[in-house]
């Protein structure tokens, strides 16, 4: 078997007295697609965030593609690695957010090709030509002159997406991308993430789309009070709940 | 040594001083009440009067706005005297500044005026209220508490604009430290000094303003 | 009342107005860029997790924004020279509303950062550019815009506060209409136009800023 693509082990986060995250262990392969259910407050979003280091955490490790993330042990000691190595760890992964969070003041086209040239060093042309066939991928690529205060939130997401996937990152992360999104709008944005699931992108998904985290996972997980609480392939964990929690959880789910 | 030096030059100025202080006072609190009535009375005219009266109205708030405070308090002193009416220093800069309150008092009045929701005056006129009863006792009072933290900030600016009178002779604080540096040439003192008191001054007002806005809010 | 207006002298004297209008401007320019440099910084140490670079940024602003600028003014352009600081009027001047202007866009531009959505230094970080460059890509160039109405106020104010050069001898506007009321009597006539002038100059500022603004207004 190949090297895991992603390793957690132990994570523990805090926000001031309270514990979010209790010992979190997680592994994916390539190709993995992983979903993320819970009710809010689980911890769910917490830990994608942990895993793009946008969130400190204090006790555990995170390893993505060989490469342990945000901390190392020197002297003994754990220390948290300065802000040019982090910013290196996390473009191993791509995150799009729930609020989207596109720069307003780039079109399209300039939010995807800004981490290109900044972060990757592309020239212009380059960059143009990678984030114009991301855009079309996502559909959007007669919209890359529009600003993001000119698109809808549906085509907010897809470019948000783009951005974060041209960065060609080990990881693909979805942080409930539909949530803010109108009911008429939410199957452009999960139809893109399912394409790129067939493409074989390794994904992390915290969702409330029961559905579609049916259809599109390898593998779905659902976080209880911090901790992983069960785990299994979709039929399984929708179908036969092992825990009293989880069967509570889905009937109160619509799908 | 120096730092005992100054203390010493800072008693014998303390009279000059004394009495400087006190006409910056002066000077700032005529200002601001004359200025805050003429100004309320602007703000009502640019929002309810006859419109050829409206336009005038506004031609002054822009005109003086447009102009630099300075060049008001240089042209009301100078201008005066030559229209015969006789005014001394103090006088013509409180004028000045007087009026450069008022325009600064009559757009806030206006703003606050306008941005109250139509339905208040509706909801007036429905319980039977008059227009001028309306005005007394539903517009104006919303009006004024939500103009407050503006008009305490500009309560500062007029006392910062006092400074502009030591120029036309008036021996306000910024003039007797002037003439109290020509006597003993401490100027890095003794403006440091006359600095202190003046953001002592502003300070309190701000931090008054604050306290105000605190107890009068409602929202 | 009987008073016969006659404009001779004051347009005998109109290019050394226009002169002193110029120069105003310019020293504007100059205060409103060099202070807008000063107010980012000071801004960024005003929200930052240091709390002695906070305490130098607010000790700034409060501390300008509470003194009046003819007391700065002064007090740069004649005690300084006590401590061995020696500047010329123009220099001293500019140097004053510089750092005037650095207290006033100081509070502009926190308020700015302060009202950016949080999620967008986070999206700049998770493309993994570092905090430096998204907030030299993402930041400032979105809270520069945002903050634009406030900061063509800023300059318009600046301008007119150019004014109070004239109580230091620098030649702009004020002074050189000073001058003339002195040489000429035509009192009325010379603040006139003095004050036509600066009211007609903001007015055209005002107007090119507005356009400005939309030019570089983020589209929506």
């Amino acid at each position: 078997m190949a090297d895991p693509l992603l390793v957690i082990e132990n994570l523990h986060k805090k926000f001031d007295h309270l514990e979010v995250l209790r010992g979190v262990d997680l592994r994916m392969n390539g190709g993995d697609v992983v979903s993320i259910i819970g009710s809010s407050g689980s911890g769910k979003t917490t830990l994608l965030r942990c895993v793009n280091l946008l969130e400190d955490f204090h006790e555990g490790r995170i390893v993505v593609d060989g490469q342990e993330i945000g901390y190392a042990v020197k002297g003994g000691r754990r220390v948290r690695l300065p802000n040019s190595i982090v910013a290196r760890h996390r473009a191993l992964t791509g995150m799009a957010f729930q609020t989207f969070n596109l720069f307003p003041h780039l079109s399209a086209l300039g939010n995807v090709t800004l981490g290109l040239i900044r972060v990757r060093g592309m020239k212009k042309d380059e960059a143009v030509a990678i984030a114009e066939r991301w855009l079309d991928r996502v559909g959007l690529l007669e919209r890359r002159n529009h600003y993001p205060g000119q698109l809808s939130g549906g085509q907010q997401q897809r470019v948000a997406i783009a951005r974060a996937i041209a960065m060609n990152p080990k990881l693909m992360l979805f942080d409930e991308v539909t949530s803010a999104l109108d009911p008429e709008l939410v199957n452009e944005v999960l139809n893109v993430i399912k394409d790129l699931a067939r493409d074989g992108m390794t994904m992390l998904i915290v969702t409330h789309e029961m559905k579609f985290a049916y259809e599109v996972s390898t593998r779905i997980i659902f976080m209880n009070e911090g901790r992983i609480g069960e785990e299994g392939p979709p039929s399984e964990v929708f179908n036969n709940p092992k825990t009293p929690r989880l069967a509570e959880f889905l009937k109160n789910s619509s799908f | 040594m120096e730092f005992t030096q100054f203390l010493n030059e800072l008693w014998i100025a303390r009279g000059a001083l004394w009495q400087g202080l006190q006409l910056t006072i002066a000077v700032s609190v005529l200002a601001i009440v004359l200025g805050t009535v003429l100004g309320l009375f602007v703000g009502m005219v640019l929002v309810y009067a006859w419109r050829p009266f409206k336009l005038l109205v506004r031609l002054y708030v822009d005109f003086i706005r447009g102009t630099p405070v300075f060049v008001l308090v240089l042209a009301s002193f100078y201008i005066l005297s030559v229209i015969g009416i006789q005014l001394t220093a103090f006088q013509a800069g409180v004028l000045a500044i007087t009026v450069f309150c008022s325009s600064h008092v009559g757009e806030m009045v206006r703003g606050a005026l306008q941005a109250i929701h139509r339905g208040q005056t509706e909801a007036a006129m429905a319980i039977g209220l008059t227009f001028r009863q309306t005005f007394q006792y539903v517009l104006m009072p919303q009006a004024l508490r939500q103009i407050l933290p503006t008009w305490v900030n500009a309560a500062t600016e007029m006392v910062k604009a006092s400074t502009l009178l030591s120029v036309i002779g008036v021996a306000e604080l910024l003039l007797s430290t002037q003439q109290v540096i020509s006597r003993n040439f401490l100027s890095l003192e003794f403006y440091f000094f006359a600095g202190l008191i003046y953001f002592v001054l502003n300070f309190s007002i701000e931090r008054f303003g604050r306290h105000l806005e605190r107890r009068l809010a409602v929202y | 009342m009987d008073y016969r207006f006659n404009f001779d002298a004051v347009w005998r004297s109109f290019d050394l107005l226009l002169a002193g209008l110029g120069l105003g401007l310019g020293l504007a320019v100059i205060s409103i860029f060099l202070g807008s440099l000063i107010g980012l910084v000071a801004a960024f140490a005003m929200i930052s997790r240091n709390s002695l670079l906070r305490g130098i940024a607010v000790v700034y602003v409060t501390a300008i924004r509470n003194t009046p600028i003819l007391v700065l003014i002064f007090f740069t352009f004649f005690a300084l020279p006590q401590m061995g600081v020696r500047l010329g009027k123009v220099e001293s001047f500019v140097v004053t509303l510089t750092i005037y202007a650095g207290a006033y866009l100081t509070e502009v531009f926190r308020g700015g950062l302060m009202a950016l959505p949080r999620g967008l230094r986070e999206a700049g970080l998770a493309i993994g550019m570092t905090e430096w460059r998204t907030n030299f890509w993402v930041i400032i160039p979105v809270m520069i815009r945002n903050v634009l109405p406030a900061l063509s106020n800023n300059f318009i104010s600046l301008f007119k506060d150019t004014s109070l050069a004239a109580a230091i001898a620098v030649p702009e506007l004020t002074f050189y209409a000073r001058q003339i009321n002195v040489n000429s009597f035509r009192v009325i006539e010379t603040w006139m136009v003095a004050s036509l002038m600066y009211v007609a100059a903001c007015y055209v500022i005002a107007a090119g800023l507005r356009r400005i603004e939309r030019k570089l207004a983020i589209p929506r």
